[in-house]
């Protein structure tokens, strides 16, 4: 009986993470978008399913569910069957890393508590572009193609840049589990926001003076770039959309699940937004402080609600979520889609570039306390070679990149040009 | 004479090529569409009736039927004169033009003692398949008596065909009286 209680609790938190909160989360983040874009685009959205259309996701699925599942003759069916779980599947895995709150009776409200947290995240998140490139091919069809080559090109290069913007994060933080990163922005402020949790500890000037301060305020330029280089990198990963070219419906008719029906299509409906919720807790755990509240309320919090503090950051945690989640929708009715190459540049050009020197700026700036002068200011003269270095290779490949027919003018062929 | 006005391209300043502040900025206008349509302020909600979100109106709870105008042209009915005879003398001009032969009229005769003899035919049958109707107005233009109108009902629901056609006695019950100019029926003449 004794060795049975760890294993119920496992349960207990796979069942409460998953099923209760994140998979009502992803069918209502889809009516939030409905009702959120309506709203924006002065419409009313839907509101007629149950009180305010909030019963609206339960009748889209039973939808999906009535609908017929169809597959056409052409198709590759193991591979046309096998896509829609991998690209929803990966999305719910990574999500078993995210700690949703602090501890709840002694027990942290994270399924895995594994001390590789983000890369975990990376390795199966990245899973995922197999889904939508499998289904591409699969589906036998030239739009399908295109959108899963397209998707496989896109995460593949904006991975690059997710990978090369964490770095420096984790470097400040010493860490890779994500619940002792939380913990440790819960104590020593918020990483974007480091001045936070001070509790009126930053008005005295002892705060001012102590080294520490200065290093994180310095710290404060390299992880605002990180935070959107990474916010930035997570849109495209998860194909939202300024970088929706996979699924783009004017080009690509709708892209890599043009051939799907019935609850396949919601599959992969539901895995872009499962990857979203994943996105955003990424961001909002790394970046925003996680479960824990600014301005060191969480000791006051722990002092009065005893062993039910996890469920008030639970709270707390799903209140961010949720704002970025509205965040997503409210950019994608903002910004217009990328052109393809636009897209390829700004990955490859900026912020793979971007994101080697900012980790060189926050290495500079971790080590220079330990360091004397002449070494610092070698570092320093290094980083910043490293910098121009960079800048110049960024600007040629530009240069190459816009002459080598990704240019308007040379698109029209001369003869054409000639009859008009 | 029309003046040509030429348009150049704006050049983008520093801000507008770091996009970061073009977003930003973007951002800005579609937060103030989404507060403005929360508080029911989106430009044009007042001319157009909004319920109160948007731009919207709650359609079956509110209708659009007090601002529709004079001419508006919904579904065609039959009307009575002011001592409620049958306007209609069954000359079948409608039937005739009707582009997609919407009308179906089986005249009859008004026999030889009766008062209005010189009528000579009012209609037995008059029926409009609504399902065809294309609410061109024809009708009423070509009606030498004014005997048929469109009117202003434009929901014309049935659950069946048969339903939607309606025969006479529906006809007279959308179209009412019509007060008016009279010919065939007129004494004098």
């Amino acid at each position: 009986m004794e060795a049975l209680i760890p294993i119920i609790i496992v349960i207990a938190k796979v069942i409460g993470i998953t099923f209760v909160l994140t998979l009502p989360i992803i069918a209502y983040s889809v009516y939030a978008e409905r009702r959120f874009a309506a709203i924006i685009q002065d419409r009313v959205g839907p509101n007629r399913t149950g009180f305010a259309g909030l019963l609206q996701p339960l009748a889209d699925g039973l939808k999906f569910i009535l609908k017929e599942d169809f597959v056409p003759s052409h198709v590759n069916k193991f591979f046309f069957w096998l896509a829609p779980g991998l690209t929803m599947v990966p999305a719910l895995v990574t999500l078993s890393v995210v700690p949703f709150g602090s501890a709840l009776f002694g027990e942290k409200l994270v399924i895995a508590d594994v001390s590789v947290g983000p890369l975990l995240v990376f390795a199966i998140a990245s899973l995922s572009v197999y889904g939508i490139t499998i289904a591409g091919w699969a589906s036998n069809n030239k739009y399908s193609f295109f959108g899963g080559v397209r998707s496989c090109a896109q995460m593949i290069s904006y991975e690059i840049a997710l990978g090369l913007s964490v770095i420096p994060v984790l470097m400040v933080f010493g860490e890779l589990n994500l619940s002792n990163i939380v913990q440790q922005q819960s104590e020593s402020g918020w990483l974007i926001l480091p001045l936070w949790n001070e509790s009126g500890h930053m008005f005295s000037s002892a705060f001012w003076a102590s080294p520490e301060t200065h290093e994180r305020l310095w710290l404060w330029i390299p992880m605002t770039i990180s935070f959107f280089i990474f916010t930035i990198s997570i849109f495209a990963e998860t194909n939202r959309m300024p970088f929706d070219l996979p699924e783009c419906e004017t080009e690509l008719v709708g892209g890599y699940h043009t051939e799907y029906s019935s609850m396949k299509f919601a599959l992969f409906f539901l895995g872009e937004y499962a990857a979203m919720i994943v996105g955003s807790a990424l961001i909002v755990t790394l970046f925003l402080g996680g479960w824990s509240l600014p301005f060191g309320w969480d000791s006051w919090v722990f002092d009065t609600f005893g062993n039910w503090a996890g469920l008030i950051h639970l709270g707390v945690f799903l209140g961010k979520l949720v704002a970025f989640i509205l965040f997503f929708i409210l950019i994608r009715w903002t910004v217009p889609r990328f052109r393809y190459d636009q897209l390829m540049k700004l990955g490859w050009v900026v912020f793979f570039e971007a994101a080697l020197i900012n980790i060189f700026i926050a290495t500079v700036i971790i080590a220079a306390p330990h360091l004397d002068k002449g070494p610092l200011a070698a570092l320093i003269i290094g980083v910043i070679i490293f910098s121009v270095l960079m800048f110049y290779i960024a600007k040629s490949l530009d240069k190459m990149l816009s002459s080598d027919g990704s240019d308007d003018k040379e698109l029209i062929p001369p003869a054409e040009n000639a009859n008009n | 004479m029309a003046k040509v006005t030429k348009l150049t391209r704006p050049t983008l300043n520093k801000s507008d090529e770091v996009y970061l502040i073009g977003i930003f900025k973007g951002t800005l206008v579609t937060l103030k569409h989404a507060f403005k349509s929360l508080v029911g302020k989106s430009r044009g909600s007042e001319s157009l009736k909004s319920s109160g979100l948007g731009v919207t109106m709650q359609y079956p709870e509110e209708k659009w039927d007090d601002e529709l105008p004079e001419y508006y042209r919904g579904a065609p009915a039959l009307v009575t004169d002011e001592q409620d005879r049958e306007r209609c003398v069954s000359c079948q001009l409608c039937e005739f033009i009707c582009p997609p032969k919407a009308i179906k009229i089986i005249p009859g005769e008004i026999p030889e003692g009766d008062e209005w003899a010189k009528v000579e035919k009012k209609p037995k049958e008059f029926e409009i398949d609504m399902i065809r109707c294309i609410y061109c107005g024809l009708c009423e233009e070509v009606c030498p008596e004014q005997a048929i109108y469109l009117r202003k009902d434009y929901a014309i629901t049935g659950t069946s065909r048969e339903e939607m056609v309606h025969d006479k006695e529906r006809l007279y019950e959308i179209g009412g009286k019509r007060v008016g100019l009279v010919n065939k029926w007129n004494n004098l003449k």
